[in-house]
């Protein structure tokens, strides 16, 4: 199993400039399409499971608007 | 999104970043300069004792971005400014921030000057191949045929010249003691140019002389391209001229490890 992993976008920093959604090793990064931040702009979010919290988007993104997270992988108790 | 179980943080913004959305373009890499900069002085614990020289060009509000004291300079002068604030506060973590406009055109006898002697400042240049600010007029850095607002058919070399590769020829100067270049076009390039400021910034905390890391960025508005096009087109057309590389790693900066 890839570990899993969650992005947030802070919507007040995102410029919908797509560079996460073109870099995400997953794709699972869209510009919400009926939604727009208060610039104007159609923020970043998760559009589909399977995130691994690898970062790459918050690497890319110009606007530092995005926060990283991944589970951390629970070692199996013996016997369990 | 389902929230997960207990987790990590794999990244979040920089505290070293003030809270304010930049005015940059869409998809401007001035933007991951920036972060990669605050990331740098985070991870270094050098807030505090950093002073920045904001430039004249799309960076001249860098200052409302960092949180730790900025001054800004008169164009092209802020290695001048920066000299002056590190010689009084020689303790102080002193970089200036500067495009391609201000640092190889009207500024190039001060950058010049400040790497031949050995000012001990770190400069973060921005080579986006045009004078963003401005309206994306031919800068000293524009390829051969780019066209720009002041080179509509291109940049002919026959009248305009040929573009200067500042890092190379910088690291001429014996005064400089870490001189190298880099791209902010994808993730690993990106990793690499933040090693680089990280590396600069341990040369002038060690007292080793000038340092400076050449980037290349994108101008998406005035290049007239989407932001990912941006990218493509700085991978195509920028790196081929402006080969990422060591120019000058001065010998006591090879010891160094990051
Ligand atoms: C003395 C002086 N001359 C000209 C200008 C006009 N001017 C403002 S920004 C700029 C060029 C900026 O280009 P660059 O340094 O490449 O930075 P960018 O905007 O691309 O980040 C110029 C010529 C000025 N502000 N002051
Ligand atoms: S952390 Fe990795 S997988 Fe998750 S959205 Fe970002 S780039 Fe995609
Ligand atoms: S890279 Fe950053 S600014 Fe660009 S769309 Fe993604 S979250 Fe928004
Ligand atoms: S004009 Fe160019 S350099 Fe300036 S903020 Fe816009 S994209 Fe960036």
């Amino acid at each position: 199993m890839p570990p899993k992993g969650r992005i947030e976008v802070n919507e007040k920093y995102c410029k919908a400039c797509g560079l996460c959604v073109e870099e995400c090793p997953q794709e699972v990064i869209g510009l919400a399409a009926n939604r727009i931040n208060a610039k104007g702009y159609h923020p970043a979010e998760l559009i589909n499971a399977g995130c691994t919290g690898c970062g790459i988007c918050a690497i890319v993104c110009p606007e530092a608007a995005i926060a990283v997270y991944r589970e951390i992988a629970k070692v199996k108790e013996p016997g369990a | 999104m389902d929230m997960l179980g207990e987790e990590t943080i794999v990244y979040e913004r920089p505290a070293t970043l003030t809270d304010l959305s930049s005015h940059y373009c869409p998809g401007c890499t001035h933007g991951i300069a920036h972060r990669l900069a605050a990331e740098v002085l985070d991870e270094m614990n050098f807030r505090e004792r950093t002073i920045g020289v904001a430039s004249v060009g799309c960076s001249v509000f860098a200052y409302n971005y960092f949180n730790f004291d900025f001054v800004q300079a008169p164009h092209g002068r802020a290695p001048a400014m920066a000299t002056g604030v590190k010689r009084v506060l020689p303790d102080r973590i002193v970089f200036t921030y500067q495009g391609d406009g201000d640092l190889a055109s009207i500024g190039m006898g001060e950058i010049v000057a400040a790497a031949a002697r050995g000012e001990n400042i770190t400069v973060i240049f921005i080579n986006n191949a045009n004078y963003g600010m401005t309206g994306g007029q031919m800068a000293p850095t524009t390829l051969p045929g780019q066209v720009t607002t002041s080179s509509p058919t291109g940049r002919d070399i026959e009248v305009a010249g040929f573009p200067i590769r500042v890092s190379e020829m910088l690291s001429s100067l014996d005064g400089a003691a870490y001189v190298v270049r880099r791209s902010l076009h994808d993730p690993k390039n990106i990793r690499l140019a933040k090693k680089a400021i990280r590396a600069a910034f341990e040369v002038q905390a060690r007292g080793l002389g000038f340092s400076m890391v050449e980037l290349l960025s994108t101008c998406p508005t005035n290049w007239g391209m989407t932001p990912v096009d941006a990218i493509h087109w700085l991978e195509t057309k920028m790196l081929p001229y402006y080969p990422v590389g060591d120019y000058k790693v001065g010998p006591a900066v090879a010891e160094i490890k990051i």
